[in-house]
């Protein structure tokens, strides 16, 4: 049995086509050794779930620049809820104001990113909160 | 969960946590494909290979869609390359199958290639077993973007189709060794950009120089992924490629050289990962003195043998 690779799904919920952040992360975590699915742009709740599902992911990174973010993200996390997943660590990123950050935390999502986080402070609180 | 069970029904939570269970070399898959085995081999394995942004996964993404369209339902393995310095990956696959997601029909995995040089990582061949059982009626690889070389999938798939696409060197690169000889059906993607006719052509007189005439000669197939044009094309003549195959015996003998190579390979990997590890220090000793030029490498080898020839008669 070898040491299981930490496998995360980057995926982008939303209109907005910024994808440049989401790309930083994914290579970020790819150098940090983790294995990133990455989906591309315009994604539904329901595809993000359904993607993590099959890929069998570890965490789910949501990045949003749109400010749809305190629609989307609890729609990602009831959606998982429903499929009766609870061992994906579920992160997001992206331009959400500072006031709405505790009620995503309090829909599950473990941790926000803001603009000007370096990437290796994302890297470190993966490695050291995902379910193993 | 009985991960048994659920992955015979279908469920994409068992195949998904099987798969991974498979990539963790675990106790548990070797139990699992024990179980599952009898239920293997019903699925259609069709390998997609090429060089690296010659439209694979387009291709993928497009056929998968017509034979969805036919009510086959599809599992599909994308593989990328693994970094061989931090080991992690960037699995980019999944961008052009968007539209597969939330097909019911469909399982798409991403795996990279951790180590594994051929095109393929060691997971995917156990991993389409999986998807055999799940009641897939077929299942796609497509692997890393290859070279000249990498070409393990023609020991997991039963066609393998060789996407190819203009602009990318002359007529001597067709004529080559390696990669141009085991398409059994060649596509030439981005069919719309200048040069195509004339790969096709290429294409098409290395295929008359082949020796044996009598022997079947496969279809030259033009596409353009994006716009979904030619992948008709390609369905019927993987159907075509494959009733051939199964007429004449090719897909038996495949299957049966693969179960032999599979039981190398496991053999192999088992007792002789297991006898290197026991003679770990011998063999490092060994290497020292090879190194300081005391002993040659062959020599070194015979003392080896004897002494696996003793583990083995003893």
């Amino acid at each position: 049995m070898i040491a299981k690779k930490i496998r995360v799904l980057i995926a982008k919920p939303g209109l907005d086509g910024h994808d440049r952040g989401a790309k930083v992360i994914a290579r970020a975590l790819r150098d940090a050794g983790m294995e990133v699915v990455y989906t591309g742009l315009r994604q539904t709740p329901e595809q993000i779930v359904e993607a993590a599902i099959q890929e069998d992911v570890d965490v789910i990174g949501l990045s949003i620049l749109s400010g749809a973010h305190n629609f989307l993200f609890p729609r990602v996390m009831e959606l998982l809820k429903e499929r009766g997943v609870d061992d994906i660590l579920v992160i997001g990123g992206g331009i959400i104001p500072d006031e709405d950050i505790p009620g995503l935390k309090e829909v599950g999502i473990a941790e926000v990113f803001t603009p000007g986080t370096p990437t290796s402070k994302i890297v470190e609180f993966i490695t050291s909160n995902v379910n193993k | 969960m009985d991960i048994y069970k659920s992955v015979i029904g279908g469920d994409k939570r068992a195949i998904a946590r099987f798969i991974s269970l498979i990539e963790q070399r675990s106790e548990e898959a070797i139990n699992l494909l024990k179980k599952i085995h009898s239920r293997t081999g019903n699925a259609i394995i069709i390998g997609i290979t090429g060089p690296p942004g010659g439209g694979k996964s387009s291709i993928v993404n497009q056929l998968a869609k017509k034979l969805r369209s036919k009510n086959k339902k599809v599992g599909i393995i994308a593989i990328d390359p693994s970094s061989p310095f931090s080991g992690g990956a960037l699995l980019g696959d999944r961008i052009r199958m968007q539209e597969l997601t939330m097909d019911e029909g469909v399982f798409i995995r991403s795996m990279g290639t951790r180590g594994a040089l051929g095109g393929l990582s060691k997971a995917s061949y156990d991993s389409a077993k999986v998807l055999d059982a799940s009641g897939m009626d077929f299942i796609i690889i497509e692997t890393v973007g290859v070279g000249q070389s990498e070409v393990d999938i023609v020991k997991l798939a039963d066609i393998v189709v060789l996407v190819q696409v203009p602009g990318l060197g002359d007529d001597v690169q067709a004529i080559k060794a390696g990669i141009m000889e085991i398409g059994d059906i060649f596509v030439v993607n981005k069919a719309d950009k200048e040069g195509a006719e004339r790969l096709v052509k290429e294409i098409e007189m290395t295929l008359d120089l082949n020796p044996n005439k009598n022997e079947f000669r496969p279809p030259v197939i033009k596409t353009v992924a994006t716009t979904g044009e030619g992948i008709d094309d390609l369905f019927v003549n993987i159907t075509r490629v494959w009733e051939h195959f199964v007429k004449f015996d090719i897909i038996r003998k495949r299957r049966l050289a693969r179960a032999k190579q599979e039981l190398i390979d496991i053999v192999k990997e088992n007792y002789f990962d297991d006898f290197f590890q026991r003679y770990s220090e011998k063999i490092q000793d060994m290497a020292e003195q090879i190194y300081q030029r005391k002993m040659d490498p062959y020599s070194a080898s015979e003392i080896i043998i004897q002494d696996i020839r003793k583990v083995f008669f003893n």
